[in-house]
């Protein structure tokens, strides 16, 4: 692994930091006394077998569900009681693992409501951009597709389009909100060899641009490409910590994997 | 124009301002069962103005907008805090306490009907539903109609993408609230004569059906909803008492066809494509 990137001074606050988190749903403990944080500039990945609480983690940090207690840091900033509305300003956007796009809107318009937190005063709530020939919105929008090899499908509605490409517009629109933290929700699942390729290419691309990613995944050599570090999750515990090379013989990794019926 | 074509475009003239009324809210999920109460408070607020304190129509009808609006608003925000069918309860309810309030207030004549002094001719009604049309036609283009859509189809991830969901709800609500006020000033003010008993739930419920008729993905389906009901009765005058069975009959056949309503987003966007194909 590539020794830590020069702009990275130690002083500088983790892009995010989790602190003794702690959230149960019903007397379930889905998180228990979780703490880990994400470099800045870097891919780490959020791994563990099916239902281990890696959903239920960026639904904390997102603020989706609040937290029965611990702390939430992104950028230096306490998030942890801030409301949900508010934390995408903080730097942090996510996608989500069961896509959840408008599905009779068309991508584009997907995508303009992604970019609401950099176009959020009354005037640019109010101007009719529709009307405006290629608005800067518009542009903006179809250069981020044409990034991931998408501008074909700019104007088709969402439902009626297949799951792969339906999976990266979700990707997308996270990446318009401007954030400089993306949680991304198993964003390989679903896809075909040659779409995964372009995913990669494309999470290369935002990790260059200075981008630090927390991603969740299943597929192992997709987090070897990609990820320095991965916090391993099992039963809402982190159960190892490290290079992916090193995490990977941990026989408690081992164990949680195999003691479920999980691929990989 | 003959006298009974007039009366009737007036009629959709009243019902296309309602409809977009009703469907303001709606395109953000928020049904409002009780329009008719705003477009009261819109009516007798004008009237008020005109009558007791001598205002002139121009004046007076935007401020029956905005009483019943800012009512939108001081009521919006409690009552959207409702969802679903508490919401259409809530403010069925609102709608009929507000009738009642005006069936009983003896400054505008009680139960016995206010008439006003002012009159805006036929021309004047057609002109504002025409500014109602290009108006909601011009919003429709804004980033506001785009998140009407984005809070009802997944109020969550709007609210992760950092939207105001309430502030949405309710300046919907409020700015539906103020167009019906708008429409009942107007009313008030053609017809000469308000009675509180006029603006009843059969009022509410039947421009919600306009609305659902038309179908509230896009910004046209009001107008065609509102132009549908309107019209048609008129049309089917011929076969006369089974005008109503006929039209009930239509209603049913079109909702199981296109239960999203008659104009639909994708129907646009076949039809923006099957144009650009055509000049290319
Ligand atoms: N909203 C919820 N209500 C009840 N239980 C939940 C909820 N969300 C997650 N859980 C539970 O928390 C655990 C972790 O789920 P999740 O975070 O989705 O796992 P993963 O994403 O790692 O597969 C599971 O046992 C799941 O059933
Ligand atoms: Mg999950």
């Amino acid at each position: 692994m590539s020794a830590p990137a020069p702009t990275a001074t130690p002083a500088a606050a983790p892009a995010l930091a989790i602190s003794g988190l702690q959230k149960s749903f019903a007397g379930v403990r889905a998180i228990r006394d979780l703490s880990f944080s994400v470099p800045k500039g870097r891919a780490t990945a959020l791994i563990g077998p099916n239902g281990a609480g890696k959903t239920t983690v960026f639904n904390l940090v997102s603020g989706v569900y609040g937290v029965d207690s611990g702390s939430i840091h992104v950028n230096g900033v306490d998030v942890t009681h801030l409301p949900s509305r508010r934390r995408i300003r903080t730097g942090v956007a996510r996608s989500f693992q069961n896509i959840r796009l408008m599905s009779h809107l068309s991508v584009l318009e997907n995508l303009l409501v992604g970019q609401h937190v950099r176009a959020s005063s009354l005037a640019a709530l109010l101007t009719p951009y529709r009307l405006i020939p290629n608005h800067r919105w518009k542009r903006e929008a179809r250069a981020a597709l044409a990034e991931s090899g998408l501008e074909q499908y700019a104007e088709e509605t969402v439902g009626a389009l297949p799951y792969g490409v339906r999976k990266r517009i979700d990707l997308v629109r996270a990446t318009l909100a401007g954030a400089s933290v993306l949680m991304l929700d198993e964003p390989a699942a679903g896809l075909n060899p040659s779409e995964t390729n372009a995913l990669r290419d494309h999470l290369k691309a935002l990790i260059a641009r200075g981008l630090t990613l927390l991603v969740v995944e299943h597929d192992m050599h997709f987090v070897d490409s990609i990820c320095e570090n991965v916090v391993v999750l099992n039963f809402g515990e982190k159960i190892a910590e490290g290079p992916l090379s090193v995490v990977w013989r941990d026989p408690k990794v081992r164990e949680a994997y195999i003691g479920t019926d999980e691929e990989a | 124009m003959s006298g009974y074509l007039t009366g009737v475009l007036v009629v959709l003239a009243f019902n296309v301002m309602a409809a977009y009324a009703v469907y303001l809210p709606l395109a953000a999920g928020q049904l409002n069962l009780g329009i008719a109460g705003f477009m009261a408070i819109g009516a007798y607020a004008a009237a008020y103005l005109t009558n007791e304190l001598g205002w002139s129509m121009w004046a007076a009808v935007p401020m029956g907008s905005a009483a019943a609006g800012l009512v939108g608003i001081l009521i919006g925000i409690p009552v959207l805090r409702t969802h679903g069918i508490y919401l259409a309860l809530a403010t069925f309810a609102l709608g009929q306490v507000i009738a009642a309030v005006f069936l009983n207030l003896d400054v505008v004549g009680a139960a016995a009907g206010y008439p006003v002094t002012d009159y805006a001719a036929p021309g004047v009604v057609f002109a504002c539903a025409i500014g109602v049309v290009l108006l909601m036609a011009l919003i429709s283009r804004t980033r506001f109609a785009l998140y009407l859509t984005a809070v009802k189809s997944d109020a969550t991830v709007a609210d992760l993408m950092g939207i105001s969901v309430r502030g949405i709800q309710v300046a919907a609500f409020a700015l539906g609230a103020a167009l019906a006020g708008f429409g009942g000033a107007m009313y008030a003010h053609h017809y000469s004569f308000i009675e509180a008993q006029h603006f009843n739930v059969l009022l509410s419920v039947f421009t919600v059906l306009y609305v659902l008729f038309g179908g509230v993905q896009t910004v046209w389906g009001p107008l065609v909803g509102a132009a549908f009901f309107t019209l048609v009765p008129e049309l089917l005058r011929a076969s006369d008492q089974w005008r109503y069975a006929l039209f009930a009959l239509f209603i049913i056949i079109f909702m199981a066809l296109r239960p999203q309503g008659l104009v639909t987003a994708s129907l646009f966007r076949l039809f923006r494509r099957r144009s650009k194909g055509a000049s290319a």
